[in-house]
């Protein structure tokens, strides 16, 4: 809404005030006060991605709100963020590591030894390789008597993992967005079922991933599941919030029209609540990731990350580094869903951008 | 009587606290507003007139009493699309466009086709937005912002317009150029316009009538009479007779204190009870 009001109030909040209105009736159809807890926790997550990824600091940086300039701010951020890791990593290595050398740098027969001064056991080279150990095991073959690089192998086996997440969170997606239409237009609805929504939640998912398979059977329809029962959560919570932003003002324009339920939904809260729902798609684009790693143990999926998890922490005395590039290359995975998101919401939110709004 | 467009009679509402309590916003509202009068409703914070004109529009029920717009009760009058509304915010929607806002309302009632692009852009050149069609809200400026908000209430072409503190959030340089241009389209539509507002100039500018409110509980304390000569200009702001109703209004919105104190009841010089058709 352009409400200059609302400007005025709250210039920093990239989506207005958050609606206390909402908010309060999630927490009254909340009886139970742990699970209310994990609302909290989840929308806190939310807003400061909102905060943190969006519009907020647009009046500052004109330029970064070109939808090219959100897209290359957000890879700057995950890429700084990335690389302060890898620098962290290796600082940690060179004060408690073991000691290395180089030979004969770039060809020139001079070498370089280090020795760190400190010891942890935490930084060694078993717990802890080095990047460019790690870097350097992906380009070997991932198995013997095989070509294929284990770089190559993490791939497509990511891609098989992501496959399952995007099913999943679609599904997910689809169920958020279904119940938080029927709570938005039915507080009983809401009252009745909310409850069971946080609960299912206060159930943790490896807990529940093995009932899932016994349930839907081995394979991938058990994973998509999971990922599905992680994705459903913050969407469904999100996109309520989302469904309730309009500016009271804005739901008497459309009762003055005589617009029914349908149009109130399709034309106001429905674009209203975009922002809010890709906020929460974020969030669940990783959760989905998760949600499809974690299912492949129990649910026997053989092709994806999962069971490249699973088989290089048995295999991890005879090569660390196997297991680190399979974590590396899965929160890339996660990355690479989380971007997507980023940028359909960009392309999607275009319009809305702009100074103040 | 059909040239009456809105009759209020007896009309009351009462607003339920929390704690069960009513508090009465609107005690008693008698009013017949003519078809083609400008109507201003002014009076302190908290005395209804928002409530008053959300009750027209079918927005509030009251609690009592009867409300008749062109001779329907208010939620049939709301159902026919019988009046548009301007609130002090101009609440565009952000992910539309300029043009795209204005055709909410004919998109709603399924007006479409060649007249839904006509009307549309009729009621842009209208408001003189005619070249920001394609424009974002964000990329407008308050007031224009708000002429959008115009254009729109005036889309669905309704006999009766309500505003409610249409300029309120503008600067004094932009509301007066706002009254000019709500004058201009209200001689040029011949509409029926209520007007709440704040400030006591712009109603005695642009008003037929103003309806002087008293707070606690809101009651209409005084109706007067704006006989300024139309159409009204710059100089209209400038003549004797602006000054004096100015100041009558005033006098009258401060006779509410005088009214308030038990000792000396009815002190007001035109004051009004009951039907002012």
């Amino acid at each position: 809404m352009s409400d200059p009001s609302h400007d005025a109030a709250s210039p920093p909040e990239p989506y207005g005030v958050l609606e206390p209105d909402g908010l309060a009736s999630e927490r009254d159809a909340l009886a139970d006060p742990e699970s209310y807890e994990v609302v909290l926790d989840v929308e806190g997550v939310a807003d400061e991605l909102a905060t943190h990824s969006d519009r907020g600091a647009e009046s500052v940086v004109g330029r970064w709100s070109t939808p090219l300039g959100q897209v290359a701010r957000t890879t700057l951020a995950l890429t700084i963020f990335l690389v302060a890791g890898a620098l962290l990593w290796e600082a940690f290595k060179w004060l408690f590591g073991d000691p290395w050398r180089l030979e004969d740098i770039l060809g020139t027969g001079a070498s370089y030894y280090h020795e760190p001064p400190f010891y942890l056991l935490q930084a060694s080279d078993r717990q802890l390789p080095h990047l460019w150990s790690i870097a350097a095991e992906m380009v070997e073959p991932y198995q013997r008597g095989t070509d294929v690089s284990l770089l190559q192998f993490l791939v497509g086996s990511a891609l098989f993992t992501l496959r399952q997440s995007v099913a999943g969170f679609a599904l997910g997606a689809l169920i958020g967005i279904g119940l938080a239409s029927v709570f938005v237009h039915s507080r009983n609805s809401e009252r009745a079922f909310m409850p069971y929504v946080v609960g299912s939640q206060a159930v943790p998912i490896v807990a529940l991933a093995p009932l899932i398979v016994i349930i839907f059977g081995f394979g991938v329809t058990s994973v998509v599941v999971i990922a599905t029962y992680l994705t459903f959560f913050p969407v469904t919570i999100a996109q309520l919030r989302g469904l309730r932003s309009p500016d009271p003002r804005a739901l008497e324009l459309m009762r003055s029209y005589g617009a029914s339920r349908w149009d109130v939904y399709r034309k106001l809260r429905m674009p209203a609540s975009l922002p809010y729902l890709f906020t929460a798609l974020k969030v669940a684009a990783t959760a989905a990731v998760v949600g499809a790693l974690i299912g492949e143990g129990p649910g026997g999926v053989k092709d994806g990350l999962g069971k490249a998890i699973i088989s290089y922490t048995q295999q991890y005395i005879t090569g660390p580094e196997k297991l680190w590039a399979t974590i590396l290359v899965a929160g890339l995975a996660g990355i690479t869903f989380f971007m997507a998101v980023r940028i359909a919401e960009v392309v999607v939110l275009r319009s809305r951008q702009g100074p103040g709004s | 009587m059909t040239d009456i467009v809105v009759s209020l009679s007896a009309v009351s509402k009462t607003f339920l606290t929390r704690e069960g309590e009513g508090t009465v916003a609107l005690e008693a509202i008698d009013l017949d507003i003519r078809s083609g009068e400008f109507i201003s409703l002014i009076g302190p914070s908290g005395c209804g007139k928002s409530t008053l004109l959300r009750i027209v529009g079918d927005l509030i029920e009251p609690s009592q009493g009867r409300v008749e717009v062109n001779g329907k009760p208010a939620p049939q009058a709301r159902q026919d699309r019988d009046y548009g509304i301007v609130f002090q915010a101009p609440v565009l929607f952000d992910w539309r466009t300029v043009e795209a806002n204005v055709r909410l309302p004919l998109e709603v009632t399924g007006i479409k086709g060649s007249e839904r692009d006509q009307r549309i852009r009729e009621m842009l050149d209208l408001v003189e937005l005619g070249g920001f069609v394609r424009h974002y809200p964000h990329q407008l400026s308050g007031g224009m912002q708000q002429r959008v908000a115009i254009a729109r209430a005036l889309a669905l072409q309704p006999a009766l317009l309500l505003m409610d503190e249409p300029f309120g959030a503008l600067d004094e340089m932009t509301r007066e150029r706002l009254n000019a241009e709500v004058l201009r389209i209200w001689q040029a539509t011949g509409k029926t316009i209520i007007f709440v507002t704040h400030s006591i100039p712009e109603a005695v500018f642009l008003s037929t009538r103003v309806v002087v409110m008293s707070a606690r509980p809101g009651r209409i304390s005084h109706v007067i009479d704006i006989d300024l000569p139309q159409p009204r200009t710059e100089e209209t702001r400038e003549s004797e007779r602006y000054y004096d109703l100015v100041t009558e209004v005033r006098e009258a919105l401060r006779g509410r204190a005088v009214e308030s104190t038990p000792i000396r009841p009815g002190a007001a010089r035109t004051r009004a009870e009951g039907s002012f058709g």
